[in-house]
């Protein structure tokens, strides 16, 4: 029985001034979506915030982190368009400790900027080869890694002449659903990250740092994928003294 | 702009990863048939609890709303709750009855509402000998919700227990815990009792959302 350790289990305090406000109206959407009272601090978190799912006993399919070939089927035997791109980075929490067997997923649009998802009208066609969904855990030092095609930047509603940068987004669970969080990973020396509006519903320019994935030659498979490394990192768990009961 | 240095390093600490929406095709990632897309064998989603479930087999649902009252019809939500004993089942695994976890999302097309099949969690005590009335944790993700709000359903029929509970207890305005009381009413698909709770986003009767 865990509930000891867990009831005992902090995390460090979310710094919600990081994080996008709610109410951020150059993003349109957020004006009618964002609370306007004040959210109620839970001073004694308990074992409800304090736990969460742990899914090594998720059974994922052999390709469910290789989006070059997770959406291979009969119909559609052939490989995506677009640039073949390595995603990959460690889940660690703000102590710098890895966090393993983690599950991190991804979804995205095709190179043309087109989601495989029936509300997305945009004239860019489908890819016949291409889902845009992956997911795997992180490995003993957390460790993850995706293949994919480099997604292309769309247009959207909010602006007359609004452009999403390129990005993938990524969920991850971490160790409790205290840590739980959903970001984008952006693609470095996009001109498109600083004028984004949902980019820009973050206030600090180092905020803005931590959803960059950054090109890295050496990962990068020669004549055949570049790599973009993109580590998350999630609230730090507090060692307290009951860890070692 | 610099990679988050993985060894902590200044103030002994790392910053989080930032937050950013979960937009409006959260579903290729977290619920692909709400998507369109093929499932793959195993999926998270809103079935928490089997048949051969211990305890009493419930459905609560509800819709999510925003500040002018529209329906908000691209929400994820995500639900942990006890067992009918009152523990979480932390292993993940869709071979067991029950689950403590599971997803859900608002329909994009008539009622909009978001469903569960769960059981009626268990009451659970803290270590402070207080006692948390019987409650599912809820997170929503959504377009236009920069960081997803987290809150909690109890039950309309634990009268008592939610009185005594501490966490309804930490909201200062009674009729703002209100918000977060689901009603009963009979006539849940497959004849399951179902309580039903609406997430108002913002404005007149806005949901508790909490901070933890
Ligand atoms: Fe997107």
């Amino acid at each position: 029985m865990t509930l000891n350790r867990n009831l005992n289990r902090r995390f460090v305090e979310r710094d919600r001034q990081w994080h996008p406000a709610a109410y951020t109206p150059g993003y349109k959407t957020s004006v009618p979506r964002s609370p306007s009272q004040a959210l109620v601090s839970l001073q004694t978190p308990s074992v409800s915030e304090l736990t969460g799912p742990e899914f090594s006993r998720l059974r994922m399919g052999p390709h469910d982190n290789d989006l070059l070939l997770n959406f291979r089927d009969a119909d559609s035997p052939g490989l995506p368009v677009g640039e073949r791109v390595i995603m990959f980075g460690r889940v660690v929490d703000q102590f710098g400790k890895p966090v393993p067997q983690t599950l991190v997923e991804m979804w995205q649009a095709n190179a043309g900027g087109h989601y495989r998802h029936k509300k997305d009208s945009y004239l860019a066609p489908l890819d016949p080869n291409f889902g845009g969904v992956g997911r795997c855990l992180t490995d003993d030092d957390g460790w993850y890694h995706f293949r994919t095609i480099k997604p292309g930047p769309y247009p959207w509603p909010n602006g007359i002449n609004t452009w999403r940068p390129a990005h993938i987004h990524v969920s991850v669970m971490g160790p409790a659903i205290s840590t739980r969080l959903i970001t984008q990973m952006y693609f470095e020396g996009d001109p498109l990250i600083p004028i984004c509006p949902i980019v820009q519903t973050l206030k600090d320019e180092e905020a803005v740092g931590t959803m960059i994935g950054r090109l890295d030659m050496a990962r990068s498979r020669p004549m055949d994928a570049l790599a973009y490394r993109f580590d998350l990192v999630v609230r730090g768990e507090l060692q307290t003294y009951f860890e070692n009961q | 702009m610099q990679q988050p240095n993985l060894t902590p390093t200044a103030n002994l600490m790392l910053r989080e990863t930032a937050s950013q929406t979960a937009g409006p095709y959260v579903h290729i990632g977290l619920a692909l048939a709400v998507a369109g897309l093929p499932e793959r064998d195993e999926e998270i989603w809103n079935e928490l609890a089997k048949d051969n479930a211990e305890g009493e087999r419930i459905e609560v649902a509800g819709r999510v709303i925003d500040g002018n009252g529209d329906l908000v019809r691209d929400a994820l939500l995500e639900a942990w709750q006890a067992d009918a004993n009152g523990d979480y089942q932390t292993a993940f695994d869709l071979k067991a009855p029950f689950n403590s976890f599971g997803r859900t999302a608002t329909t994009a097309e008539g009622n909009s509402e978001w469903r569960f099949v769960t059981v009626k969690p268990g009451a659970i005590a803290r270590p402070d000998g207080r006692t948390m009335a019987p409650h599912i944790n809820l997170t929503i993700f959504a377009r236009g919700v920069n960081l997803h709000l987290q809150t909690r359903l109890y039950f309309d029929d634990e009268h008592k227990a939610n009185a005594g509970c501490p966490v309804l207890g930490a909201i200062e305005s009674p009729a703002r815990r209100q918000t977060l009381i689901a009603r009963r009413e009979e006539g849940g698909e497959g004849g399951l009792p179902r309580y039903r709770l609406d997430i108002v986003l913002q404005g007149e009767g806005e949901t508790v959302f909490f901070d933890f």
